[in-house]
């Protein structure tokens, strides 16, 4: 093993890393270069300094794009969250104990493979499906229903307080399938004994959940929390399908990456929009850091 | 060939310019090589056919043994009306020079190393997904100024010049300005495009409706319309926003005259602010409000056109591609009409017959090929009555050459298309800010949204919009234009 040792370990990262640095961190190097840069596709760049940067501070539909971030980054996280933690004690411990072994409701394994359907989508089809949910005629889903039965429809992707909430509903939605799937996996490494143990003592299913299930969960939570704050940062697909008017009605839905997207390749702003996208770079990493931060805990050996 | 504001590409063949931005990205290699070319001096390859002589039958004075080599874009409108129709014109003028045809579907792809290198086609039919920038060629001194072309005398009428024979406007479309400042005509729109209110003729006549002149009347009719339970008027919010600020901007054109546009197009101050704009807003702002329905916010055009065919929308504002796109859905004996947007005051500057009308599908001459005076040839027979006649009849589309299209039987929405634009005469008008900025564009069909479905009034509409031509006059990033 000492002999060659480190040209044999040299020669297996070689290419994985000059992989990564040509695709990733070169892309993402010229990214800030660019953003310097007036850019605009054609003639050679200029050098600007930080004058995309300067304009991004009053840029009124940057700030809404940062914005419509906040509401996602606390929403998307926390109610996805407790819908699939929810499902998934449904479907692992919820039920009755038979023979000492935790179950879950009737009909779990059916329920399992049908919460993991949105997943199995791609994010274009789920934006294509929910423009025929959300249709606002009486072609519409749920519209369809709601005219027959002699109501007003609901606009819902076109009145500008009702837009934004209509596609996060959409994207959680999409991710539940997915996290139920993953706390299932956790819950089934946590020790039938333990729920046994409570039991006995008297603890009702509220106080397993609470005080059995979650704190052994932790680790997986904290891991939930961290991909679906990366995901608020992006709904790009479902906000450009979906949504009217790219990113409107007026703004009100738009994000980040739909600005990058519009400032890009619609508007030819490279460099600005290079400018956004360094922005985005920090509020994601800002973001994943604070929160494996503020998350650390003891985690329970067991 | 379907044309839906999904797919700016395929708009674009009409308005060509607004690809530049999409396709930014295909450009840049072009650019590149471009710019090499042009770092590497000349090349020495100027042996260029030297005049022949002048005559009435060859004013442009094109050397009669010369060839010529000509490149079709390939897609929309095939190939067949250059190899039938042009070519062969072309062969009749001058027997001796032989044309050697080329189509092809990535106009960039194929071309940019013949820019490159020196040896360009004498003329392209600069058009679809993959097209060169014509600011880029304009830039790099690789287009042929065409001003001798406009200014020749016609292949039908020697008395008159070809710019006489053609729809006003399409020239000046053509015009872009030259590193020193020039505005020059570079490059020939021939493909006419006419925009309007459509309607079901059938549906009109059924009810006894008239197409009417004036907002009192329009408004009166949709009130009519609205007692049968059907919606009078609506656009696609969700994706086509544009064909209705095209409305507003054609109503605009009608109360203050063309220059209200040409002041938008120029970024001149406060151009979006002229009176005539924001009367013009706040006539549709109530047509909005009173006559079409808040759920066409959320639709798609080919949602909101297929409501039309179903008979549930009368009016929709449109371009003449719209009855070939809607080909399929179209129930039979709709009879798709086309009417101006009626007039608003007895003041207005132009009569209720004024119409927009425009350019698609861009050709042009490279100045640096062998035989440029022979590829401005080309263009003239191709802007004859028999080679505007010809294309009409193989493609089924009009040209920018009225008389090619007189007594040709199109199916009756193009018809009264071109009724329409025959009636209008002189007064046709066209804007370009939404080829030139984009932004400008966004931001015009964002605010006709907050405008139509009732969120903002007129005065914010003007407003806002104005602002962000400020600001795009201001970003020293972005090229402007002037017409």
């Amino acid at each position: 093993m000492r002999h060659g040792k480190y040209p044999f370990v040299i020669g297996f990262l070689f290419v994985p890393v000059a992989l990564y640095v040509t695709f990733v961190i070169a892309p993402y190097a010229q990214a800030f270069q660019i953003s310097m840069t007036n850019w605009r596709g054609l003639s050679a760049p200029q050098w600007v300094g930080f004058d995309n940067y300067r304009r991004l501070l009053d840029d009124g539909s940057f700030w809404k794009a940062v914005q419509h971030h906040g509401v996602l980054l606390l929403a998307l996280p926390l109610i996805t969250i407790a819908i699939a933690l929810f499902f998934a004690f449904l479907l692992n411990v919820g039920g009755r104990s038979s023979g000492g072994q935790r179950q879950g409701v009737w009909g779990s394994k059916f329920y399992r493979v049908v919460f993991f359907f949105p997943q199995v989508l791609a994010v274009a089809i789920i934006a294509v499906l929910f423009q025929m949910v959300y249709r606002p005629n009486e072609s519409g889903l749920i519209n369809g229903v709601l005219m027959k039965l002699g109501f007003d429809p609901v606009l819902f992707l076109i009145r500008p307080n009702l837009a934004l909430w209509s596609i996060i509903a959409v994207l959680i939605w999409q991710a539940v399938g997915f996290y139920v799937v993953l706390f299932s996996a956790g819950m089934a490494s946590i020790p039938g004994e333990i729920y046994e143990a409570a039991e006995m003592d008297g603890a009702t299913k509220v106080t397993l959940f609470f005080r059995v299930t979650l704190p052994l969960l932790w680790d997986t939570l904290q891991v939930a929390w961290v991909y679906l704050g990366i995901a608020a940062f992006d709904a790009f697909a479902i906000v450009a399908v979906l949504s009217v008017d790219s990113g409107g009605p007026d703004g009100a839905t738009t994000v980040l990456a739909m600005e990058i997207y519009r400032n890009a390749f619609v508007y030819s702003k490279y460099g600005y929009a290079s400018a956004m996208g360094v922005a985005l770079f920090f509020l994601t990493l800002t973001f994943a850091a604070l929160t494996l931060r503020l998350s650390k805990r003891e985690s329970v050996e067991y | 060939m379907s044309i839906t504001p999904e797919h700016p590409a395929a708009l674009d063949r009409r308005t060509v310019l607004r690809r530049a931005a999409a396709v930014g990205m295909l450009a840049t290699p072009a650019i590149g090589l471009l710019s090499a070319c042009a770092t590497s001096g000349d090349d020495g390859n100027n042996e260029q056919a030297s005049g022949g002589t002048k005559s009435a039958t060859n004013p442009l004075g094109v050397k009669e043994d010369a060839p010529i080599e000509v490149v079709i874009f390939n897609g929309g409108y095939g190939e067949k009306y250059a190899t039938d129709v042009h070519e062969p014109l072309y062969k009749k003028a001058f027997p001796k020079s032989e044309v050697k045809h080329q189509a092809t579907q990535a106009v960039s792809t194929v071309l940019q190393p013949r820019f490159a290198s020196g040896n360009p086609p004498e003329f392209v039919n600069n058009s679809g997904e993959k097209f060169l920038d014509f600011g880029a060629l304009v830039n790099d001194g690789q287009l042929q100024d065409l001003t001798e072309l406009w200014d020749a005398p016609s292949v039908d009428d020697p008395s008159k010049k070809v710019r006489d024979t053609i729809i006003p406007g399409v020239v000046e479309q053509g015009m872009f300005s030259t590193a020193d400042g020039q505005r020059k005509p570079f490059v020939l729109y021939y493909v006419s495009t006419v925009y309007g209110i459509w309607y079901s003729g059938k549906l009109f006549k059924d009810n006894g409706w008239t197409a009417p002149t004036t907002f009192d009347q329009f408004k009166a009719l949709c009130e009519q319309i609205k007692a049968k339970g059907i919606t009078p008027y609506g656009y696609a919010g969700a994706n086509a926003a544009y064909y209705q600020w095209n409305v507003i901007l054609s109503q605009a054109a009608k109360i203050g005259g063309p220059d209200v546009l040409k002041n938008i197009d120029n970024l001149e101050d406060g151009a979006w602010q002229q009176d005539a704009v924001k009367q013009a807003a706040e006539a549709w702002a109530e047509i909005g409000a009173k006559y079409s329905d808040k759920s066409f916010e959320g639709l798609k055009h080919t949602d909101v056109q297929l409501r039309q065919n179903q008979g549930k929308v009368a009016f929709y504002p449109s371009g003449d591609w719209l009855e070939n796109e809607q080909k399929k859905d179209t129930p039979a004996g709709f009879t798709y009409q086309l009417m101006p947007v009626p007039s608003l005051t007895a003041s207005d500057k132009l009569p209720a017959t004024a119409i927009r009308a425009a350019g698609g599908e861009g050709y042009f001459v490279s100045s640096k090929s062998k035989n440029p005076r022979g590829g401005m040839e080309y263009m003239r027979q191709m802007l004859s009555k028999a080679g505007a006649r010809g294309f009409t009849e193989t493609v089924g589309a009009a040209t920018v050459v009225p008389a090619g299209s007189e007594g040709f039987q199109f199916p009756p929405g193009v018809a009264s298309a071109q009724a329409a634009l025959k009636a209008a005469g002189k007064d046709v008008f066209n804007m370009l800010f939404d080829n030139w900025y984009k932004e400008l564009d966004t931001e015009a069909r964002t605010a006709t949204n907050e405008l139509m479905f009732g969120r903002i009034k007129a005065d914010a509409f003007v407003e806002r919009i104005q602002k962000r031509a400020d600001a795009i006059k201001k970003d020293t990033s972005v090229t402007k234009f002037k017409r």
